[in-house]
Formats: structure tokens, C-alpha cells, sequence
């Protein structure tokens, strides 16, 4: 029994941090622009079909991490010039519904290049599972949290540290006074969505080798994502990052020990919860910080 | 006023017509599903644009309506016309019983609250077993019949759903210029000034939330009455998405918005589906979706307003900026 | 009032427009009479539905892509009788209610049959439109709800195996191996659902007990937490109903948690995709499959060899890649409806009751022999079981 549950925990946690990482990309970009990028799964899997691309000719796997990263940056910045830009002032519905209609564009695009099959990714280090206590641990899953701990690190470091950093905390808190300041809004909203283009491609590199890659599955991780933003509160990326953990193993441990065919039916349930009785998300009330 | 809209009923009552000289099944059946889908968006319509509230679970009731059909025809052989009103009343019940409870959420919240709901039913549809079918469904439901008179054209049911469309077109309008209607456009404009003015906001959200579903319901028995088979995948976050973008696309707070928005929707697919093969031989859907997906975000950005605020035929009295009747009323 | 005329005309645009754009796309309403008097060399119009994107795309791609070289194929050599066909494909998307109305344009340009869908909820939808259109359809999907009950599909046919075939298969694999504790791990879909009640249906009274019933979604990322329910039950045997990738994924899962039983797959994962995204972890799977692909190792008296060896030239000489059995579901669904033409004209009631008369017809899938009971026409001797050695198909039997 208790093999079972410290295996159950192990898949929670290899979940948790596919779902932490994408979390944290949606949240960024929503605390920075206050826009909801629903086409943020899109970012995620194009990049990872672009690693696919890349690593079938022959280049080696930080190569192809690095270029992945960099194209979806530039499809992110192209993207918000093209369109979130154009839009400025409009309500925050319809912005949300032109992240929509981005989604959708660029899910049939994955779907015109790379076709219908599905693609593998090369862990990045070789060597099955580890046992540890007789469970497995997927090691992929250790890079996976490693790149997340890197991120908040950066994120740390680039707000409380950088000039550029504070330039954008303060648009954040309080856009009128930023714009008397000189502060460009536009240049953050396309910086914020540069950097989810490229968080998201490198998520999208990181969790390739364990859920294999189609170019449909942006939107169900999009959703999960979303959930655990939720979870965690959407104020704050560490918030976003513990409510991805959460759902992982909240999915783990019900499909294990209730029923897998409920186990999205629990993660809704405690959705709704956490949004009638503590809408701040169960992280949120700790940290007001947004950032 | 009364003018202006009634042009527009009899502007629709011809166009109308027309599918009835051409006699074309495939017409019949694709304003069938227009109509369907106008009804539901309809609902939404009131829901998001005059009471102000989003909802991305509204699949779930077009969903609970068709199964409520399905299941008490196939399992408990009510008569169909009987099983038709419960599709429309139990999602009714259903969004009076959460509807109390969600709708004191805001915006966002409220979209996600509304996105889970419409996961679980989904799950629920899936999951139901012997009572819903499981993943593959039910098949084999009756023809919805009154009395003797059979509903099994294409034709037929044609129609009956536009003729159900009209007289719901008709109450609408009635509704929008009444007390009712105009304390839902405050609502929407400013809920603290709308509640000082003495309106109850959280019975009317309510109302407006009861209604939607009961018209999504209703819709929803129509169609299982019309494929006589149903399944959980029509339901899922992706239909409900599609009938935001309808109410949107078409244009909210507007009457003729939610007619628009889903022919708009429909035939667009139904016309790049025709053209694209014949540009591009054996080409599957990818080139429909990319161009769905730009046309989508082109309208978001030069028309965010919706696509009957072309014609600008029918204003609702209370918009953000006043017409200038009202304007000249003082 | 000037306002009202240029807002009426606003208004006006954009419906006629819509209405306009509708009736293009019904194209010309053809009548029965205008089909039944093809003479000469006119083309015989048939008419596509398959789920080229969307959830169901690995099955609809192949299809299409079989299709489109057969009709190649047939045309090039003059077609049926002097008649080139004319094939319209038309995408669903994998969504029932875009397939309802496709099947309604192409009947009313006057198709004389579908071949459609490539799953069996978009099947399923279109049944009612053509029982009472009176068109014949041949579906490649696996549900037998979509030939049953006979009294209400007279018009419909499929050419994909049922579940009750393949299941038969492996519960003769059991017995042989006195395996009768079993675990059987599903997709929650249709497919898997219809797995499920075929294998409960088999196993009663037969002596076998499923100790443990697991579901997980097509999108999971991650089985570990059924399989160790698995673990724990007791089971000698893993039975799995799913297609790629998640069928892949529960593979590589089952070799991590260290399940030493053996792993029985279903013909869902009959191609070359699922053992590359196993990574290695599919030796040793056993399946129930159609004969397609082991068609070099059946002995050369098999009546389906020559048919086999001769698709899998034509489709890896056309696509550089080897075919799979829904393309195979495609290629009977096509074969069987030109058979028909060709004794019936261009008659939809002709070619139904053609179709309903075919007999010893080798195809891709198995031999069918169809009855006014059974509109399937294949019996367990249409599959083999094939075990994975090395990444290849094995024939074991």
C-alpha cells in the first residue's frame, strides 16, 4: 500500500509539473498585460513540434532548446503586434475571444506543417525511470521542475533586481501613473508576450518526452493550466506553480484510489470550491503581491 | 421603434420562404441547426449582453436538454412532446439551483465557474453509464410527434424551429421594452447604480440565468429529437465556446445579434468546407480552421461590436453612449 | 427616412448574402430521376464523409489518402465499364453535427452512396438521414450499433471488424494459456467503451474474471495510478483497449512500474506509430490485428495474400509509407462499393441490394460475406493474432 501511494505521489508530481509550468506562463502574461492568453497551449505546442522538426535534423537537443525557444519568442512578439496591439482599448472579453480566435489559428497551422501523427521527444538525459522506494520517478520530470525553479528564479531576480524589472511592476500596479512616468505600454504588453511565446516553447521542449506530441493537445493543457492558475490564485506565479502541483496530484491520487473517470470531475469540483469559498485561490490570501 | 423591428420580423418572415421554394434538404438542415443555435445564443444573449454575465458552460445545458429528451423517451417511453417541455424545465431547475450561488462571482470567476460546470456535466454525460449511453450514446429516439402529426422531414422541423425562433424573437423584444428589460441594461452598465435604484440584481441575474438554460434545454431536446441520436461529444467546452463567439460575433446587447452571430458561424463553416477541397483537392479541415480562427480575430479588432451593429437597425435604448432619442427626450 | 433606407440595406446585405452563400453551397438540388439516367460515359458520383482533423484524424488521414489512390487507381484503367468516378471527400472535423450536414450535401448532389464516417459517433449521427434518404452508406467505423438492429439499417453497411471478433480472438489466446484472472485498462471513449461491454459480454460463464476494470482519458499523460491498482489485484494478464498515443504511453508505463504479466493490446494500435512511441517498451505485446500487417509472413494459399501484398505496394509506392488497417477499412468500403456498381448501375436501391449480396468478397480487412442479418459480413477468421518482437510484427498463431 504504501508503494502504491508514494507511486501515486511520484505521477502526481511528474503531472504537477507539466501543469505548474504552463500555469506560470498564463499567469505572467495575465499579471503583466491583465489579458488571459488562452492561445498560451498553442505557444507550448508549437514549440515542442518545432524541437521535433529541428531535432530530426540531426542538431543537438540544447540547440534545438534554444533556436525552439527563440522562434516561438518571435511568434509571440509577431503575434501581439498583429493583433493585441491593434485592439488596444477594446473590452476584456473581447480580448480574450481574439486569444481565442489566435488558438484557433494556430492550431490549424500545427495542423497544416505537422499533420495529424505523434511525435516523440528525447528526454534530456538518458536512462529509464528511477526507483526510489520501489516506485518510479520519470527523471524527465526533475528537468521539468528544475526549468520551473529557473523561471521563478528569473522572475524573481528581473523584477525585484532590474531596473526594467520595477519599470514593469509599476505599470502593473498602476498603468496611469506609469504612462505619466514615460513608461511605454505597448513595449511591456510585447515584451510580456515575447517572454510567454518563449516560456512557452520551453515548456513545450520539457514536457515533449513524457506526454509525446500532437498538434491538438495545446488546448486540454491550456484548460489544465488554467485550473491550476486558478487553484493557486491568479495573482501570483508562485501561487500558479503550487496550483499546478496540486491539481497533479489531486488527479494522481483520485484516479488511483477513486476512479480515473472521475478524477477531472474531482479536479472540477475543488475548481468550484476553491472559486465560491476562497477566490483567492488557496495561495493568494498568503501573498497579495502579484508579481 | 416599433416600426423599425417589425420591418425586420418581416424581412425575416420572407427570406424565410425562400427555403421552401427551393425544397433543398441540405438547406432545411443547416437552418435547423442555425435556428438551434440562434435559440440558445438568444439565451446567452440576454444573459451576457443585457444582464452583463459570461458564461462558458452553456453546452452543458443544450447538452442536459437533449439527454432529458433521449432518456426519458428511450428509457421511460414518455410521449414525446411531454419529454420536449421537461428538456427545457430540468436544465431550467438545474441553473436555478446553482445559479444563486455562482452568479455573486465576477467576470473571470464566473467564467471559470461556469467552464467547470460545463466539465463536469460533460463528465457526467460520459461517465452515466447505462443512463446516458456512456461515450458511445443512445440512438434510436422517436420522432417528436402532437398527437398524430409525425416531425420526420427535414422540412417539418424546419418549420418548427424557426416558427419557435419567431415567437421567441417576438417575447424578446417585448421583454427588452419592458420594466424588466431595462432594469437588465442597468444591470449590465452598472450593478451598484442599477441597486441603489431600488432593482434586485440577484433575482434578475437569476432570471435572466434560468431562462438562458431553459432555452439552451429546449434547444437541446429539439436537436435529439431531430439526429435521434445523441452523444456526449457535441457538449463539450468547445460548443460552448462557439456559442460565446456567436453571441459576440453577432453582436451583443443586440436584437438581431444572436440570428447573426450563429448563421454567420454556421455558414461559414458550411462555405469553406464546400470551397476549400475545390481549391485544394483532398484538403481537410486545416485550412478552415486557420481561416476561421483569422476571421475571428480580424472581426475582434475592426468590429468588436459585432456584426449587426453594421446595419445599426435595431438600437437598444440603453447603450454606453445615449442615441439620440434619448438624448432628445432630455 | 434616409437612416432607415441605408439601414435596411445594411441589413439586408447581410442576410441575403448569408442565404446566398447557403444556397452555393447546396450547389444544384439534383432529383432521383437525374441520377438514375446516367448513360454513356457520365461519371458515378460517390461522396466521401471521413474525420480528416480533429480528435478522430489518425483514422480519417489514411482513409482519405487510400481513397484518393484508389480512385486514381480505378479512373487510370478507365473506371467501372467506360464510368470514371467522381469522389467527393468531405471533412467532419470529427464532429457529429458537421457530419449530419455533409452527408446532406452530398446526397444532394446527387452521390449514389457514402463511404463514411471514420468513427462511430460521426457514424452514428448520419444513420437517420440516410435511412430516410434511402443512400446506401458504408461506414469504417468498429460499433456494431451501426449495423444493429438490422430491421432499422437497411441502408447502412460497415467494413471494420467488430469488437466481438477480436475479443474472440484473445479469450482462445486465454484459454490456451490458462490465463483467467484478467485486468482489462480502457479508453474512456466510444472505442473503449464498446470493448469493454464486448470483453463482459465473452467472459461470462467462460470461467475468466476481470479482477480489476481501469479507465483513463485519450489525453492523459501519465497510467502509472491505474497500473498500480493492476499491481495489487492479482491479474495474470493485462488486457488494453486504446488507440495510440495513449496506448503507447500506458505501454511505457507498464514497464516502469515493473508488471511482469503479459500485456494484450486490441487492433487499435495495428500501426507502425504505436511501437515508435512505446520507445522500445512494446516487445512482447500481443494483439488481435487484420492480416494486413503481417501480410508477408501468411501462408501463400491465404485467398486475401495477393490482395494485401498489392495494397501495401500501391500505398508505400504513392505515400512512401506502409499502410494501416483504417486505410485497409477505406479500401474495402471502396472495393465493395465498386463491386456493387459494377452489377447494379447507378441505382442507389440496385447497389444496396448488391451490396447486401456480397459474397466471398476478399478484402483488406478479411473475406465478407454479407446477409440481410449481418451487414458486417466478417468472422474471427478475418484476424491473427501478431505478437511485437523487436519492434516488428510477429505472427504467432
Amino acid at each position: 500500500m504504501g508503494e502504491q501511494l508514494l507511486q501515486l505521489l511520484f505521477t502526481g508530481l511528474t503531472l504537477g509539473s507539466i501543469y505548474s509550468i504552463i500555469a506560470l506562463t498564463l499567469v505572467t502574461t495575465f499579471n503583466v498585460t491583465g489579458i488571459l492568453n488562452l492561445a498560451q497551449g498553442e505557444f507550448v505546442v508549437i514549440g515542442a513540434l518545432l524541437a521535433v522538426s529541428l531535432q530530426g535534423t540531426g542538431m543537438p537537443m540544447i540547440a534545438v532548446f534554444i533556436v525552439s525557444v527563440i522562434l516561438v519568442a518571435i511568434l509571440g512578439g509577431l503575434l501581439e503586434r498583429l493583433t493585441i496591439n491593434r485592439a488596444r482599448g477594446a473590452s476584456s472579453l473581447s480580448m480574450l475571444i481574439i486569444t481565442i480566435g489566435l488558438s484557433i489559428s494556430l492550431r490549424g497551422l500545427a495542423l497544416l506543417i505537422w499533420g495529424t501523427d505523434t511525435y516523440s521527444l528525447p528526454a534530456f538525459s538518458k536512462g529509464g525511470s528511477l526507483l526510489m522506494g520501489g516506485a518510479a520517478l520519470n527523471p524527465q520530470s526533475i528537468w521539468i521542475f528544475a526549468l520551473v525553479a529557473v523561471t521563478l528564479a528569473g522572475l524573481y531576480g528581473f523584477f525585484e533586481h532590474t531596473f526594467w524589472g520595477k519599470v514593469v511592476k509599476a505599470s502593473v500596479y498602476n498603468q496611469t501613473g506609469a504612462r505619466l512616468q514615460g513608461i511605454n505600454l505597448n513595449t511591456i504588453s510585447f515584451l510580456a508576450f515575447v517572454a510567454a511565446g518563449g516560456l512557452g516553447a520551453a515548456a513545450g521542449v520539457s514536457i515533449g518526452p513524457i506526454t509525446m506530441v500532437t498538434y491538438d493537445m495545446g488546448f486540454m493543457l491550456g484548460v489544465k493550466g488554467f485550473v491550476a492558475a486558478a487553484i493557486g490564485g491568479l495573482s501570483n506565479v508562485g501561487g500558479a506553480v503550487i496550483g499546478g502541483i496540486l491539481l497533479g496530484i489531486l488527479e494522481s491520487f483520485s484516479s488511483g484510489l477513486i476512479s480515473s473517470g472521475l478524477k477531472d470531475a474531482i479536479s472540477m469540483i475543488i475548481l468550484l470550491g476553491v472559486l465560491l469559498f476562497r477566490p483567492q485561490g488557496i495561495i493568494g490570501a498568503i501573498r497579495e503581491r502579484k508579481i | 421603434m416599433n416600426l423599425k423591428s417589425h420591418k425586420g420580423l418581416i424581412l425575416l418572415l420572407l427570406l424565410l420562404i425562400i427555403p421552401l421554394m427551393v425544397e433543398s434538404n441540405y438547406l432545411y438542415g443547416t437552418l435547423v441547426i442555425i435556428g438551434l443555435y440562434a435559440i440558445i445564443v438568444q439565451g446567452l444573449g440576454i444573459l451576457m449582453g443585457y444582464a452583463g454575465q459570461v458564461s462558458f458552460g452553456h453546452a452543458a445545458f443544450f447538452g442536459l436538454g437533449g439527454y432529458t429528451a433521449a432518456i426519458l423517451t428511450t428509457r421511460f417511453h414518455w410521449p414525446t412532446l411531454l419529454a420536449l417541455l421537461a428538456s427545457a424545465i430540468l436544465p431550467g431547475i438545474i441553473a436555478g439551483l446553482i445559479g444563486r450561488q455562482t452568479l455573486k462571482l465576477r467576470e473571470l470567476y464566473l467564467a471559470l465557474a461556469t467552464l467547470s460546470f460545463g466539465i463536469l456535466v460533460h463528465i457526467f454525460f460520459n461517465e452515466g453509464g447505462e443512463l446516458t449511453g456512456g461515450p458511445s450514446g443512445m440512438s434510436g429516439i422517436p420522432n417528436l410527434s402532437i398527437g398524430s402529426f409525425e416531425f420526420d422531414s427535414d422540412q417539418k422541423f424546419y418549420i418548427l424551429v424557426w416558427f419557435i425562433l419567431l415567437m421567441l424573437l417576438i417575447g424578446i423584444y417585448n421583454l427588452v421594452h419592458s420594466r424588466t428589460g431595462r432594469a437588465l441594461c442597468s444591470i449590465r452598465e452598472s450593478e451598484y447604480a442599477a441597486e441603489n435604484a431600488g432593482i434586485d440584481c440577484a433575482r434578475l441575474k437569476l432570471q435572466a440565468f434560468i431562462f438562458s438554460a431553459l432555452l439552451a434545454g429546449l434547444a437541446g431536446g429539439l436537436y435529439a429529437f431531430y439526429v435521434t441520436f445523441i452523444s456526449p461529444s457535441p457538449f463539450s467546452f468547445h460548443t460552448s465556446v462557439q456559442f460565446v463567439l456567436m453571441a459576440v460575433i453577432g453582436g451583443l446587447g443586440t436584437f438581431w445579434g444572436p440570428v447573426i452571430g450563429a448563421a454567420v458561424v454556421v455558414a461559414l463553416n458550411e462555405l469553406l468546407r464546400e470551397i476549400v477541397p475545390l481549391l485544394i483537392p483532398g484538403a481537410g479541415g486545416e485550412y478552415q480552421i486557420i481561416i476561421y480562427g483569422v476571421i475571428l480575430v480580424g472581426l475582434m479588432i475592426f468590429q468588436p461590436k459585432g456584426l449587426s451593429s453594421i446595419g445599426q437597425f435595431f438600437r437598444l435604448p440603453l447603450k454606453k453612449e445615449p442615441t439620440t432619442e434619448v438624448k432628445n427626450r432630455g | 427616412m434616409k437612416k432607415t433606407t441605408t439601414v435596411l440595406k445594411g441589413k439586408l446585405w447581410i442576410a441575403l448574402l448569408l442565404v446566398l452563400s447557403l444556397m452555393i453551397s447546396a450547389c444544384s438540388p439534383t432529383k432521383e430521376a437525374e441520377v438514375k439516367s446516367a448513360t454513356g460515359n457520365e461519371p458515378y458520383k460517390i461522396g466521401a464523409v471521413l474525420d480528416i482533423s480533429g480528435n478522430s484524424s489518425s483514422l480519417g488521414v489514411p482513409e482519405r489518402d487510400t481513397l484518393l489512390m484508389m480512385v486514381e487507381k480505378l479512373n487510370a484503367s478507365g473506371g467501372i465499364k467506360g464510368h470514371p468516378i467522381d469522389l467527393t471527400i468531405m471533412d467532419n472535423k470529427s464532429d457529429e453535427t458537421e457530419g449530419v450536414l455533409a452527408v446532406k450535401t452530398l446526397i444532394e448532389k446527387g452521390t449514389l452512396a457514402i463511404l463514411g464516417a471514420s468513427s462511430s459517433g460521426t457514424s452514428m449521427a448520419m444513420i437517420k438521414t440516410v435511412q430516410s434518404e434511402k443512400v446506401p452508406m458504408i461506414s469504417m467505423a468498429a460499433a456494431s450499433s451501426i449495423v444493429e438492429p438490422t430491421s432499422e439499417r437497411q441502408w447502412v453497411y460497415k467494413t471494420a471488424q467488430s469488437d466481438i471478433v477480436m475479443i474472440s480472438k484473445i479469450i482462445s489466446y486465454l484459454k490456451k494459456n490458462n490465463l483467467n484472472k484478467i485486468a482489462f485498462l480502457y479508453m474512456n471513449n466510444s472505442y473503449g467503451d464498446n470493448g469493454k461491454k464486448a470483453i463482459t459480454a465473452a467472459v461470462k460463464d467462460s470461467g475468466i474474471n476481470i479482477v480489476a476494470e481501469e479507465k483513463f482519458d485519450a489525453n492523459d499523460k501519465d497510467m502509472t495510478p491505474q497500473l498500480t491498482k493492476v499491481k495489487t489485484s492479482g491479474a495474470q494478464v493485462a488486457i488494453v483497449w486504446a488507440i495510440p498515443p495513449s496506448a503507447s504511453i500506458l505501454t511505457k508505463n507498464f514497464k516502469d512500474v515493473g508488471l511482469a504479466i503479459p500485456l494484450i493490446h486490441s487492433h487499435g494500435v495495428g500501426n507502425q506509430k504505436f511501437i515508435e512511441l512505446a520507445q522500445g517498451a512494446a516487445d512482447g505485446v500481443i494483439l488481435p490485428i487484420g492480416k494486413l500487417s503481417v501480410a508477408r509472413q501468411i501462408p501463400d494459399n491465404d485467398p486475401q495474400k495477393k490482395v494485401l501484398e498489392s495494397y501495401i505496394a500501391d500505398y508505400s509506392k504513392k505515400y512512401n509509407a506502409e499502410p494501416n488497417s483504417f486505410g485497409g477499412y477505406a479500401w474495402d468500403a471502396f472495393n465493395l462499393l465498386v463491386n456493387a456498381l459494377e452489377k447494379a448501375g447507378p441505382d442507389r436501391v440496385a447497389i444496396r441490394d448488391e451490396l447486401e449480396k456480397t459474397q466471398g468478397f476478399v478484402g483488406i480487412s478479411g473475406v465478407f460475406n454479407m446477409t440481410s442479418q449481418d451487414h458486417n459480413g466478417l468472422k474471427e477468421d478475418s484476424a491473427v493474432l501478431v505478437q511485437v518482437e523487436q519492434g516488428k510484427w510477429k505472427l504467432i498463431e
